[in-house]
């Protein structure tokens, strides 16, 4: 059975149900081998040809009905924390509302009913779609070539670095240029693209305000150089100021600019990073343009490419004939003036996503999309100021963009930790901040509110904070090493799962 | 014996023409919990500031850069038995790899205790 310390065990008999909070076993407990929840027909007698690889003993997975099923999914769901809930802060992840109009778009029989191996002259208004998808993104980032199918951001990254790769192979230079430079407060994901190629990543310091100094740059610099990853905003909420030198000095030494766009959210409809000197930058619609993310449903990460990478762009990509799209499908395919670096995924891409981030670009407009960047600034802004009083900023109080990058040095001799305010906020009924991320800052607690929150739920999320330090400052921080008291598991102990993880399910002993 | 420090957090005692290597005791208690180590081939040659090992807590994942050249002759494989042992004795059982010195200069660079103690301070 499991324990909960702060419940008495008498309170604890039973299957562990707390209030209406139903405690939920895994399906393995759940079942029995000899029950099912479904009359199937006995399968007519065949010939396979399976000879002594087919299975005489039984598979032994647990039946169950189909009440048992479905309660064991709907308590599941009821322990899970999602953006139509409550607030989700969790910084550089963008975890925007899903309007309900994507999903109706999504599901008419012309984009939900389709399969990718449908001859392509079936599907003219998929197609129409993808290209309408991509000339808004390349409109809004000042872009000129897109290829629509990286499945996730760092997918996207992968793609441009591989187009990078491919650009340098045509110069005759990818052996010369083997090094990434990224700098210290990037996304894991950046040097860990970077290495899967092959590159050596070096590591660009910050400045003391947080943002990359073009002298730093220009100081790496060199033949060996293949490209620079920068995302901006950065992690630390800032917008790389001097972006434009920063392209300036890479492509001088004939490097070229990948920009994470994880944090477009910031600046889209605002800034076109074509015009800042971005070679190649991923899209992640499950951020940006409202698809779902996390658990809710697959990422996608398009990805614009400038002039200079443009050919180099992956199969599949669409291109217009007499004004009516078609998609190249095989590197084979490809026309003059084409070289696709190879076939970047097996089918297209995800369909369902690029509809829903039409249907949010066409329900809001270039103003809509702007107002939108705008207000999740905005947001931030208010958050660090109302916070501003009682935690400390590593680089000073100014203004940040989507998201607010707090230290703790306002935790100084108070017992407590960063982790402890994220548990904390769990009590309060909140999925914590991003916290301990970006490395470079000690203890950081990342807050990105996003445009969806309005002023109120803001309020509400801020003065959970401040009851929380609140509480910290006088003198209860120790006793928030308890925290969660009111989850349906309390604290984990992370260590010990780390170093004894138990991955696979054995049957309770009898 | 001479033992010293680096501003990435790594220490570096000689012993003759040999040296081991491992974090300071500041730099496992910013990590926290240790739960994962990664350690290089016996035979493998570090140029001074190569990836030498991989360090992982509940936190984050570090790179341990070997503070001078050298050819590695061991490696302590408790610690990846038991990556705890790194938390207790930072500075002592839980060394990380001994190699054979390229370039004995190599470390003169490098802070003493007493330099490092200010550095650790001032940061």
């Amino acid at each position: 059975m499991l324990t909960r310390p702060d419940v008495p065990a008498t309170a604890m008999e039973g299957p562990g149900h707390r209030g209406l909070n139903l405690e939920e076993p895994l399906l393995f407990e759940v079942g029995h081998v000899d029950a099912t929840g479904v009359d199937l027909p006995k399968p007519p007698a065949v010939n396979d040809r399976l000879g002594k690889f087919a299975r005489k003993s039984s598979l032994d997975l647990a039946g169950l009905s189909e009440p048992e099923t479905m309660r064991h999914y709907v308590r599941l769901s009821r322990q899970n924390y999602a953006i139509d809930m409550n607030t989700y802060p969790l910084g550089s992840c963008t975890m925007k509302h899903n309007p309900r109009l994507n999903e109706k778009i999504a599901r008419l029989p012309g984009f939900g009913d389709i399969h990718p191996l449908q001859p392509l002259n079936t599907v003219p208004g998929a197609l129409e779609m993808m290209e309408q998808l991509g000339s808004w993104l390349m409109q809004l980032t000042g872009m000129n070539a897109i290829s629509l199918s990286p499945k996730a951001g760092a997918h996207g990254e992968l793609c441009g670095l591989m187009a990078i790769k491919a650009a340098l192979r045509a110069r005759g230079q990818a052996e010369q240029r083997t090094v990434v430079l990224a700098p210290a407060s990037a996304h894991g994901t950046n040097p860990a693209t970077a290495a899967l190629l092959g590159f050596k990543v070096e590591t660009i310091p910050a400045r003391p305000d947080g943002t990359v100094d073009p002298a730093d740059v220009k100081a790496k610099l060199g033949p060996e150089v293949a490209a620079i990853m920068l995302t901006n905003p950065n992690t630390c909420g800032l917008f790389e100021r001097d972006i434009v030198a920063i392209a300036e000095v890479v492509h001088a030494a004939g490097a070229y600019f990948y920009c994470d766009g994880a944090n477009l959210n910031a600046i889209l409809g605002r800034a076109k990073p074509g015009a800042l000197g971005v070679d190649a930058m991923h899209i992640n619609l499950h951020k940006t343009l409202s698809t779902p993310h996390g658990g809710g449903g697959p990422g996608s990460g398009p990805v614009v490419l400038s002039d200079a990478l443009a050919r180099f762009a992956p199969t599949p990509f669409l291109k217009l004939e007499d004004n009516r799209p078609i998609l190249v499908e095989d590197v084979s395919q490809a026309g003059i003036g084409e070289e696709p670096f190879g076939r970047l995924t097996a089918f297209h891409g995800q369909m369902g996503m690029w509809v829903r981030a039409l249907t949010y670009l066409l329900s809001h407009g270039v103003d809509g999309v702007r107002q939108a960047s705008e207000d999740a600034v905005l947001n931030a802004n208010y958050v660090r100021a109302r916070l501003s009083d009682l935690m400390t900023q590593p680089f000073g109080d100014k203004p940040c963009m989507h998201e607010v990058l707090f230290d703790d040095r306002f935790l100084e001799g108070t017992g407590a930790t960063t982790l402890d305010i994220a548990k904390a906020l769990i009590d309060e009924g909140y999925h914590p901040m991003t916290v301990y991320f970006p490395l470079v800052v000690h203890g950081a607690m990342l807050i990105e509110p996003t445009e969806s929150e309005s002023k109120e739920s803001l309020d509400l999320f801020i003065d959970a904070m401040r009851r929380i330090i609140g509480r910290i400052k006088d003198g209860g921080g120790a006793a928030l090493k308890e925290a969660p008291l009111h989850a349906p598991r309390r604290r984990l102990d992370e260590t010990r799962a780390a170093r004894e993880p138990k991955l696979r399910w054995k049957p309770a002993a009898a | 014996m001479t033992t010293r420090y680096t501003k990435d957090s790594e220490w570096i005692r000689t012993e003759g023409d040999e040296a081991v290597i491992g974090i300071s005791d500041y730099a496992q208690g910013q990590l926290g919990d240790i739960v994962f180590v990664e350690l290089p081939e016996v035979g493998k040659t570090l140029a001074k500031g190569d990836v030498a090992a991989v360090v992982e807590s509940v936190k984050a994942a570090s790179e341990v850069y070997a503070p001078a050249a050298g050819e590695v002759i061991a490696v302590n494989t408790s610690i990846k038995d038991d990556p705890s042992a790194v938390n207790r004795g930072a500075e002592g059982d839980g060394w990380f790899v001994r190699i054979k010195l390229k370039n004995p200069a190599d470390i003169d660079s490098l802070m003493d205790a007493e330099a490092y103690g200010a550095f650790v301070a001032a940061h």
